[in-house]
């Protein structure tokens, strides 16, 4: 079990329902995990309680390595709402080694000198809401 | 069987709008707004507005048809239509549906509107204020993902990475809408010209999207009234025929961003080979285009998704020069758009793509017979358009 760092941007609690609480659940214990299809085998993002490949009912939750690549980002300079205060922050897709792209943020980084292609492992950063925010962080 | 094909069957016979204003500074209630933009259309078209039998909107707009037939005194209501999902992206769907409820014989005289109070409900740009509950949005809230802009722009982002376009392809598209502004007398943006500095030093909205890379957002309302092309003949414009009206997207659009293949796309590869195949044309037979600018970078990838620029081009070609109205090799934008003239949701785009077959467009092009409208990109569904003169049919 990994414990959850230190937020250092806001992490506001995402909205936990039964389609999803497997997933949130287990970023408590610091494990990243994605749905896999018992019928087909595919991984998918976002999780839900269909896969959208084959169209059936069941999956699996699976460990994922916690690893993968910048797919594409974006640099928000002022942002709203809860990251107001945030100061400059990065949006971005990262391609898990497993397959799907997931919507994160790159932390513990200089936002100017990211690219497509970086490879960034999870860090998970806590909500205080029995939840905690994967993030990623370049990989030197 | 025959061919089925709106092509021809329909002819827009009248468009109108309001004056254009800032967001938040219409003077009039929405609905008003709605009913003035009709009339407008109903007076151009020189048709009694108790003769409107038929509505299509799109983006759920608030003011439904039941309520404006009372007050435009509808003889009879016979068609009630809303493009369904896709926000700004359905504007040529309604185009479509109109068409399509005309040449079935549900209607007869349909007004496509759309009217914007941004002022009196929810500003578009501003995203949803509460977290959405379910789905991919559940995922994505937390990470400070709120804005169009900020959505849109991880699209642009990776599209510009896969075939190496530079950010002066996107301010190309921007100074494209701001030039012809400034000759437009609807224009917000007429008499503040956009220039390769100012575009430079703007502040950036969510990377790679400067300021003038993002629309505005208003308040005001414009509609369009279609009728039989038979019967648009004898009326007192020269008809604008609908050549061909197609909206959806890909079938993997919904599956969600780690389906690649459709990430960095404007979700037109499908729809656009509908249109042009219903229009018979292709992209080198448009004279003028309208793409719907929420973001430039929607535009950029539309243009490429319709044939009009090759994406390792995009960088040579998309340069003011190429797009003006007068003597660009691709006339784009030429009322100033969602950008420069008024974000009517891209209804605006309609009505000056009629201008152009009209031939009274403050940005006129020479000698104008096919005239075609990409609505809003990026979204599910997508829809595009395409108008002729009766030279084209």
């Amino acid at each position: 079990m990994t414990e959850a760092t230190a937020p250092v941007m806001p992490a506001p609690a995402p909205i936990v329902n039964p389609e999803n609480k497997p997933f949130w659940d287990a970023t408590v214990e610091g494990r990243l995990v994605l749905p896999k299809c018992q019928n087909c085998g595919s991984i998918n993002w976002y999780p839900r309680v269909f896969c959208p490949e084959c169209g059936k009912f069941g999956v699996d939750w699976i460990d994922a390595a916690g690893t993968g690549t910048i797919y594409t980002f974006a640099i928000t300079r002022r942002g709203m709402g809860a990251y107001g205060k945030a100061g400059p922050y990065v949006l971005a897709y990262v391609e898990l080694d497993e397959g799907p792209r997931i919507m994160t943020n790159i932390v513990d980084c200089d936002v100017d000198s990211i690219n497509i292609g970086d490879k960034v492992r999870v860090v998970f950063h806590d909500t205080g809401s029995g939840s905690a925010l994967p993030r990623f962080t370049p990989v030197s | 069987m025959a061919e089925r094909s709106l092509r021809g069957k329909v002819a827009v016979a009248g468009i109108g709008e309001t004056p254009y204003y800032k967001h938040g500074q219409a003077p009039d209630p929405e609905i008003v707004l709605a009913l003035k933009a009709i009339l407008a259309a109903c007076d151009d078209a020189g048709i009694d507005p108790a003769e409107v039998d038929g509505f299509a909107s799109y983006s759920d707009d608030r003011n439904n048809p039941t309520r404006l037939a009372a007050a435009l005194g509808t003889k009879e209501l016979r068609f009630s239509n809303m493009q369904w999902g896709g926000g700004g992206g359905g504007g040529s769907g309604a185009i479509a549906n109109a068409s399509a409820a005309i040449n079935a014989g549900i209607a007869d005289t349909v007004v496509v509107y759309r009217s914007l109070a941004q002022g009196q409900f929810a500003r578009f740009g501003q995203g949803p204020k509460i977290p959405a509950i379910a789905g991919d949005p559940a995922f994505n809230i937390p990470y400070g993902i709120m804005s169009p802009a900020q959505q849109y722009s991880l699209k642009a982002m990776r599209f510009m990475h896969e075939h190496g376009i530079h950010q002066t392809a996107l301010r190309g598209i921007a100074m494209a809408s701001y030039y012809h502004a400034q000759n437009n007398p609807r224009a917000i943006m007429r008499g503040r010209p956009l220039t390769e500095e100012k575009y430079d030093n703007s502040r950036w909205i969510s990377e790679p999207f400067h300021l003038y890379d993002c629309c505005m957002e208003n308040d005001g309302a414009a509609a369009v009234i279609l009728v039989s092309a038979e019967r648009a003949k004898d009326m007192k414009h020269k008809p604008a025929y609908v050549l061909g009206a197609a909206l959806g997207s890909d079938g993997g659009t919904g599956r969600g961003a780690y389906n690649g293949a459709h990430f960095a796309s404007s979700h037109f590869t499908s729809v656009s080979r509908n249109l042009y195949d219903m229009a018979k044309v292709g992209p080198k037979d448009v004279d003028v285009l309208q793409s719907y600018e929420n973001f430039t970078g929607g535009v950029l990838m539309s243009l490429v998704e319709h044939g009009f620029v090759e994406a390792e081009e995009a960088d040579e070609f998309l340069v003011l020069d190429n797009l003006k109205a007068d003597g660009g090799k691709l006339p784009l934008n030429t009322s100033g758009g969602n950008l420069a003239e008024c974000y009517m949701h891209g209804l605006e785009l309609i009505t000056e793509a009629v201008h152009q077959i009209r031939g009274d467009s403050p940005n006129q092009v020479k000698d104008v017979n096919v005239s075609m409208v990409i609505s809003g990109p990026m979204v599910s569904p997508v829809s595009n358009s395409i108008y002729g003169s009766e030279a084209s049919l």
